[in-house]
């Protein structure tokens, strides 16, 4: 997505830049404020259904209630009665988790293949990125949807499973080309000369090096990964026995909830996830001004 | 230069053989059986009876054959076109059905794509120019790019048309106009057409504007871009210079938001009721008639592919470099 | 043509405050005088360079005046300066392999490029033929693509470019370092070539390869640590050079026929200071093998017969030189 387009090189640095780093960090606005805005709403993902006073799945509450505080409906009923409070935190938690695992191996993958074909070359880099131009071209939304319309029942853990697997094609690209830049450096040379295995030179030479892009990396995966399951679970196939906030904008929907004006049911869900997605692209953009001298603002 | 293409057709191939070969064997590694369903759907009563429907629609979906040879078939009927008949919506053939809603969905989806990335582009240019412009465009634009698809939907849904009628709440035109090419139908199809594009569009907006912004601002730290001001050049042609540098990653970046921007038709249609691919994917998968799916994840693939083929195209004639690359230049 | 520059001072900002990367220069550049201005890295000779025609990214202007044909060039003014450059003031900088923009044919960027600069490319057509004739390129250059030509020629279009309204100080930024040996005396010859055929009425040769120099440059000035070390003609620099800076540079210069086998290749041991907060009295004190406690005060730049030396013991020691070398030679 050219929107967050993966970030500059970050250079090597040195140990002693870490501390630099910090304080730069604490400085950066972009990075404060995204930070803590993710922070937050994983807090409330954590702590909030502890809060919760009943199941999000339980009916028994008054039809399209306003949100009250009455009996702890703090954000109103869907139409069936069941607690949009509980539905909400419920699902926020089930987005981080999504959201974890499948940037998590999304991440896992694209280092896999990235650093491989990177370091290697070869006829091992031809074959990885044909590997990776085939799933970088299949609409991987249409394939999940298939993949998932076949299965009765699904679990969040698939769907972050099947997330993973598909996203990873744009970040193994990138770090291909950045483990490339950093092969060609004396210090893997001397790492090689000295006896080091590949995968010993890969991940304690280069991966350092590249520390602060493979996390700004990461947080790209996540944020993707939780707007495609949002994108899966409107589209009804969500993980099943359980609700999540792509869920709860469908059945708010399908229930002529916008032409009841029930805007408590179908405008927390959305404006949650484009919160954390947000919050996260922004400390993107932050840690890329920290990481790469030249961004910074004097 | 041949060979570049013939390699990018090479590995199109390929991924389509991929795409169809998953899209047939995924029902079949699936637990399930679309027969039991239709059956389930059909109720009825008398065992022998259903034995004998069981059989016949064993039969008509080649699910009695083994597997290797329900594979060729599958080929075969796709290069005949014939995609199968939909379960849902029995007797209408996959193929029809694909071929009234395309027409809609690529109505939501070129526009949108095209106009997002002319006019994101512009202003992600502008932005990098000046200042103040830069301090409010560009969150707007990280939210607009942060927000998922389907909210935006409904958010426009609900304010525009459920609350102030201003826009119509659904479908792809007034179901009491006359079709045909009068001004009246074509308005209506405008007119019904408005939001499920604009928040499309105003989505995708957003990453263009960022992604340009930021091509933009490494493009000015060029060298080439030092030396011209070294040399006195005046900003324009700086800018110039760097405009049209910074907008060939963006071509390459329509193949690959592609994909996002269909999923996003794909969930607008649902919530507008819009009469496109989305929709019918939508009844598909709640009612369970698996050859609807297979048969627009297909045609989503060629589609998708093709796609890919004009951008890479488009790519090498626009960009020196590629071209030059490819034909040996040296450096 | 004639430049004078006085007590120039151009400093970096920075997080910590400003480096004072050329912390007051004062020399003269007559006209037809091709000036080598050489030193180690980090001396403030491209900070300099750069100064007369554009400040960039974090420079700022912090005093003195530099005055080319009688006019003062209003350096700390962007806009102001717009003028002067590529008309008055030109650079081949060092990046020239990656100056030009990579999406243009090389005739079409020029074209443009003078345009927006208020000359006809038409009236410089023939010249610039004619030019790219001389530095040894076809015609056909022009309807190239950057990535069709080799590093080499792009440098040389470059250079032609640069120099193609005739400016009267045209400076070259480290133009060899990038290059090898035969092409370096290549593009030295066509430096000074330029000057003699008029092109460019002076030069200022930035880099820190003094041998270059010696082949090029009328004069040359040394530099260290922001401050001006020694200036005189390339001969006197290198077969008798005064400040103590300059003899260690030139005496660590390998000689052709000499084995080192028998003969220490000495370099300058230590580093130069740091220029955000630099020393008091004479910047090259540390490493310098005859400091005295006299070089706890700043030396002041003492000229002489077209000579000019900023160092207690040179100006002091006209007959005694002492060896620079502790130990066995």
């Amino acid at each position: 997505m050219s929107a967050v387009a993966a970030p500059a090189a970050a250079p090597a640095k040195p140990v002693g830049a870490v501390r630099e780093s910090l304080y730069f960090a604490l400085r950066n606005r972009k990075l404060v404020f995204g930070a803590s805005v993710t922070g937050a709403m994983l807090l409330f993902a954590i702590f909030g259904p502890l809060f919760a006073r009943h199941g999000p799945l339980a009916y028994g509450g008054d039809l399209s209630l306003a949100p009250t505080r009455h009996g702890g409906y703090w954000f109103g009923t869907t139409l069936q009665g069941q607690d949009v409070f509980a539905q909400f935190v419920t699902g926020l938690r089930l987005a981080f988790i999504v959201g974890a695992l499948g940037g998590g191996i999304a991440s896992a993958i694209a280092m896999v293949v990235g650093f491989t074909a990177g370091y290697r070359g070869g006829i091992v880099d031809e074959v990885l990125n044909m590997l990776t131009n085939v799933v970088l071209v299949i609409p991987t939304f249409a394939l999940l949807l298939v993949i998932a319309a076949y299965l009765s029942v699904r679990g969040i853990l698939t769907e972050a499973v099947f997330i993973g697997l598909t996203s990873w094609p744009w970040a193994a690209r990138a770090l291909r080309a950045q483990t490339f830049s950093l092969v060609s450096r004396d210090f893997v040379d001397l790492a090689r000369l000295s006896g080091r295995s590949s995968w010993q030179i890969i991940f304690k030479e280069i991966a350092p090096n590249m520390s602060s892009y493979l996390f700004m990396m990461f947080i790209l995966l996540f944020g993707g990964a939780i707007l495609i399951a949002a994108t899966l679970d409107f589209i009804g196939l969500g993980p099943s026995n359980t609700i999540s906030l792509g869920m709860m904008m469908q059945l708010s929907v399908q229930n002529a909830a916008l032409q009841l004006h029930l805007w408590w049911w179908f405008l927390p869900p959305g404006l949650a996830l484009m919160t954390i997605v947000g919050s996260l692209y922004v400390m993107n953009v932050g840690l890329d001004e920290v990481f790469n001298p030249k961004l910074r603002e004097m | 230069m041949g060979r570049y293409f013939l390699r990018k057709l090479g590995i199109y191939s390929l991924t389509f053989f991929v795409a169809v070969t998953v899209d047939w064997a995924i029902p079949h590694l699936m637990p399930g059986n679309p027969v039991l369903t239709l059956m389930n759907r059909l109720q009825i009563q008398d065992p022998r009876v259903a034995q004998h429907v069981y059989h016949h629609y064993m039969r008509a979906f080649n699910l009695d054959l083994p597997l290797w040879k329900q594979y060729w078939y599958f080929w075969v009927s796709l290069v005949h076109g014939d995609l199968g008949t939909s379960i849902l919506q029995f007797p209408s053939p996959v193929t029809s059905i694909i071929l009234h809603a395309a027409p809609y969905t690529l109505g939501l989806l070129i526009p949108a794509i095209l106009l997002s990335w002319y006019f994101g582009n512009k202003v992600g240019a502008l932005a990098a120019r000046r200042k103040v412009l830069d301090n409010s465009a560009l969150p707007l634009s990280y939210a607009l790019t942060a927000t998922p698809y389907m909210w935006l939907a409904i958010l426009l849904s609900w304010t525009l048309a459920v609350t102030w009628h201003v826009f119509p709440v659904g479908f792809a035109y007034d179901p009491t106009a006359i079709r045909g090419l009068s001004w009246a139908f074509v308005g209506s199809l405008a007119y019904h057409w408005f939001l499920p594009f604009m928040s499309l569009f105003l989505v995708t907006f957003g990453g263009w504007a960022i992604g340009m912004r930021n091509m933009i601002i490494y493009e000015l730290e060029s060298d080439y871009a030092h030396y011209l001001e070294a040399l006195g050049a005046p900003q324009r042609l700086v800018r110039k210079y760097a405009f049209r540098n910074a907008l060939l990653p963006q071509i390459t970046g329509l193949a690959l938001v592609l994909g996002a921007v269909l999923a996003g038709s794909l969930v607008t249609e649902i919530v507008f009721s819009y009469p496109g691919l989305g929709y019918q994917i939508y009844r598909a998968i709640t009612n369970e008639d698996y050859f609807v799916i297979q048969g627009i994840f297909l045609f989503i693939i060629v589609g998708v592919l093709i796609a890919n083929f004009v951008v890479d195209i488009v790519y090498v004639i626009v960009d020196p470099r590629t071209r030059i690359g490819m034909e040996g230049g040296r450096s | 043509m004639s430049l004078h520059v006085d007590d120039l001072r151009v400093y970096y900002r920075t997080l910590a405050g400003d480096v004072k990367a050329l912390d007051g220069a004062t020399f003269d550049v007559a006209d037809g005088e091709i000036m080598g201005l050489a030193g180690e890295s980090g001396c403030g000779k491209s900070t300099l360079g750069k100064s007369l025609i554009r400040l960039d990214g974090r420079m700022r202007y912090a005093g003195g005046h530099v005055v080319l044909d009688g006019k003062e060039l209003p350096i700390w003014d962007d806009e102001a300066m717009n003028p002067f450059r590529f008309h008055n003031v030109s650079i081949v900088p060092q990046y020239a392999m990656s100056a030009l923009n990579p999406t243009r044919k090389i005739g079409r960027m020029i074209g443009e490029l003078l345009r927006a600069r208020g000359a006809d490319p038409r009236t410089v057509e023939s010249e610039l033929a004619r030019r790219l004739d001389l530095v040894g390129l076809e015609q056909g250059v022009l309807g190239l693509y950057p990535i069709e030509l080799s590093g080499g020629m792009k440098q040389r279009v470059v250079m032609v470019i640069s120099t193609l309204l005739d400016p009267s100080l045209l400076i070259a930024d480290e133009i060899t370092s990038a290059l090898d040996v035969s092409t370096q005396k290549a593009v030295a010859r066509m430096l000074v070539e330029f000057r003699d055929r008029g092109f460019v009425k002076s030069m200022i040769v930035i880099t820190h390869d003094i041998a270059v120099l010696y082949q090029v440059a009328d004069t040359i000035l040394v530099m260290y640590a922001g401050k001006l070390a020694e200036k005189a003609s390339a001969e006197e620099i290198v077969s008798s050079p005064k400040h103590p800076y300059t003899r260690l540079l030139v005496s660590s210069l390998p000689e052709v026929g000499v084995r080192y086998e028998e003969k220490e290749l000495h370099g300058i041991p230590g580093r130069p200071p740091s220029l955000l907060t630099p020393p008091t009295g004479c910047r090259f004190r540390d490493r310098c093998p005859l400091a005295t406690a006299r070089c706890a005060q700043e030396p002041p730049w003492v000229e002489e017969n077209g000579r000019g030396v900023a160092c207690w013991e040179a100006a002091s020691s006209q007959a005694a030189r002492p060896s620079l070398v502790a130990g066995a030679r």
